[in-house]
């Protein structure tokens, strides 16, 4: 059992590459409506919500509310882009595209494929987050250059939230399930983890939940780099985030080979 | 030299407490074609999966290229080509892309995959679609290109899975013809089908599958002789019970099914007596084949 676990797991630290090369082949014959779509929809939620609740809203913690909600819109950015890439596209070629079942006729393991999918899954939201990040910092709502370091949390973001959707795409029969995944664990985590309004706003009871989620500990990295802040606990933050990124690799690796290789 | 490409011994492999391979034996020389000839269920896709380590069995041991399966399956994968059962092509990538991508999964550089691009077209003739989208090609465009793939590690050994179903007759011809190629080149090639055919034409050896059993092996023609042995006469159109007891006593075996008799025959000339003047029947005098040979072995007729 541990041998045969061993033998599904990544070969070698460069691999997955080849995966990762793959879909950036597919994604680039649709890069632009790709980016504009990706786009579209937090920036529109970005002005819509910043300037009509921040003229009702006014400051919070020290900044303007739109400069608050920016930080916030790219770590969901961030979430939503690589769940997204993760149980739909990654499924997809999991599924009824069948591309995995040719990868793993060459000298590829599962545990190759996945952390592919998944480092393309991170690279996905560190262009969404990224590219909203840049806006905010060109309009004046995000300083300049320290926004610079929110780019590595956005890409350790998408890793930790592809790494969670992984399982979640392991154990569903359909594309049906998926739906649940997001409007009971994802959107939630938008409330929780202080995206739109200060964590303090909630119950103590929630508060506390929030401190555990990947979001929360994202957005506090994110924020504080983006309002030129210094950040408490980054050490905490980012190990977090590696927990969330490394543990459920394991897991969705075990599920997989009891899917696929049966 | 001819060691041994795939061994497998007393495998099995059940799916829900069902066996779908049941103690499968068997030895393929390095350089020969063997096949797997079986109907749909008799387990030829999971015998294959098993070939490439994707699929772990019950009981039983598997060597291929002389790594023990599935623990070495990503060394012996090295050497292997694959062609799956069902497409498994990048539909929106070109010709061209398909090969660069799954050359790369080889760990083979961009430099040395383009190099040996245009080679692989040649093999499969697909020279002149090589930047068409493979959602625009032929079924048959698509398996060459399926095979072109499979050829892009250099392959000792071809794991085929139904290379020809779905294909008309020409492309079906066309692959047969390049697999023949390639066994003359010394590749060592284990294919599954239904089509007696196919098996017929194309395989030194092979092993009939039935519900997971291997219950008869050897080459085509030995098969054909130790079962069969004797000239075939097929009669259709009448009642089937009453033109057997009518035939009987002048052949060696009668089979029926559906509306067919099949005869077998030593001495031809007296079943063709017996029916001269019956001008409501309809018969035709055949060697045997391999179809006969499953018939036999299982009373179930294969697809044509
Ligand atoms: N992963 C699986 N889970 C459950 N049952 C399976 C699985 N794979 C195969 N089977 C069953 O095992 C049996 C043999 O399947 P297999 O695909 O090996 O047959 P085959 O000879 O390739 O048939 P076909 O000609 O239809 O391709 C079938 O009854 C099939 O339903
Ligand atoms: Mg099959």
């Amino acid at each position: 059992m541990g041998e045969a676990f061993a033998a599904v797991l990544p070969a070698n630290a460069w691999n997955w590459a080849a995966v990762w090369r793959r879909n950036y082949l597919a994604w680039k014959k649709v890069a632009l409506a790709s980016i504009l779509g990706s786009l579209a929809d937090p920036m529109i939620s970005l002005f819509g919500l910043g300037t009509g609740l921040g003229i009702m809203i006014g400051r919070v913690e020290g900044t303007s509310y739109i400069a608050f909600l920016a930080a916030g819109m790219v770590a969901t950015s961030a979430m939503v882009a690589s769940t997204f890439e993760t149980i739909y596209a990654a499924f997809s070629r999991m599924h009824d595209r069948r591309t995995w079942e040719a990868i793993l006729y060459t000298r590829l393991t599962l545990g190759d494929i996945l952390l592919g999918e998944l480092a393309w899954a991170a690279t996905r939201a560190l262009l969404a987050g990224a590219a909203i990040a840049f806006v905010a910092a060109v309009l004046g709502y995000a300083a300049w250059p320290s926004v610079l370091y929110a780019l590595p949390v956005i890409a350790l973001t998408g890793l930790a939230f592809a790494s969670l959707a992984m399982i979640v795409a392991a154990l569903a029969p359909s594309y049906d399930y998926f739906v649940f995944y997001q409007t009971l664990v994802t959107t939630p985590m938008m409330f929780l983890s202080g995206a739109f309004f200060p964590l303090t706003q909630l119950p103590g009871a929630l508060q506390q939940v929030g401190r555990f989620l990947p979001l929360a500990h994202s957005i506090d990295l994110i924020r504080p780099a983006m309002l030129d802040r210094p950040a408490d606990g980054i050490a905490l933050h980012i190990g977090a985030l590696c927990i969330y990124a490394v543990l459920p690799f394991f897991i969705s690796t075990a599920l997989f080979r009891r899917r696929l290789m049966r | 030299m001819s060691k041994a490409a795939i061994e497998f011994t007393g495998v099995k492999k059940s799916f829900r407490n069902k066996f779908v391979v049941n103690e499968v034996s068997f030895t393929v020389a390095s350089g020969e074609c063997f096949g797997l000839l079986g109907p749909n269920g008799a387990g030829k896709s999971t015998i294959a999966r098993m070939v490439l380590g994707m699929t772990r069995p019950d009981a039983g041991k598997i060597t291929v290229l002389g790594e023990p399966m599935p623990e070495r399956g990503r060394l012996a994968r090295k050497g292997i080509g694959v062609v799956p059962q069902f497409d498994n092509l990048e539909l929106d990538f070109t010709v061209r892309e398909n090969l660069l991508v799954f050359g790369r999964y080889f760990g083979m550089s961009t430099r040395s995959i383009e190099a040996i691009i245009p080679s692989l077209l040649e093999f499969s003739r697909l020279e002149s679609k090589a930047d068409a989208r493979v959602a625009d090609l032929s079924g048959g465009m698509k398996r060459r290109l399926t095979l072109a793939r499979a050829l892009i590690n250099d392959p000792q050994l071809l794991v085929m899975d139904e290379p020809t179903t779905g294909l008309d007759p020409h492309a079906r011809h066309l692959i047969w013809e390049r697999l023949r190629f390639l066994l003359a080149r010394g590749k060592t090639i284990i294919l599954t089908t239904h089509f007696m055919e196919e098996a017929e034409r194309l395989c030194d050896r092979l092993c009939v599958l039935d519900h997971g059993r291997n219950i008869a092996e050897g080459s085509p023609h030995t098969l054909i002789e130790e079962h069969i042995g004797c000239q075939v006469i097929e009669i259709f159109g009448g009642n089937p019970q009453e033109l057997s007891s009518l035939i009987r006593p002048y052949v060696q075996r009668i089979e029926v099914s559906g509306e067919t008799l099949f005869c077998y025959a030593p001495d031809p000339e007296q079943v063709r007596v017996q029916l001269r003047g019956r001008a409501d029947l309809r018969y035709l005098q055949r060697p045997p084949n391999l179809e006969d040979v499953f018939l036999r072995l299982t009373g179930l007729e294969l697809e044509k």
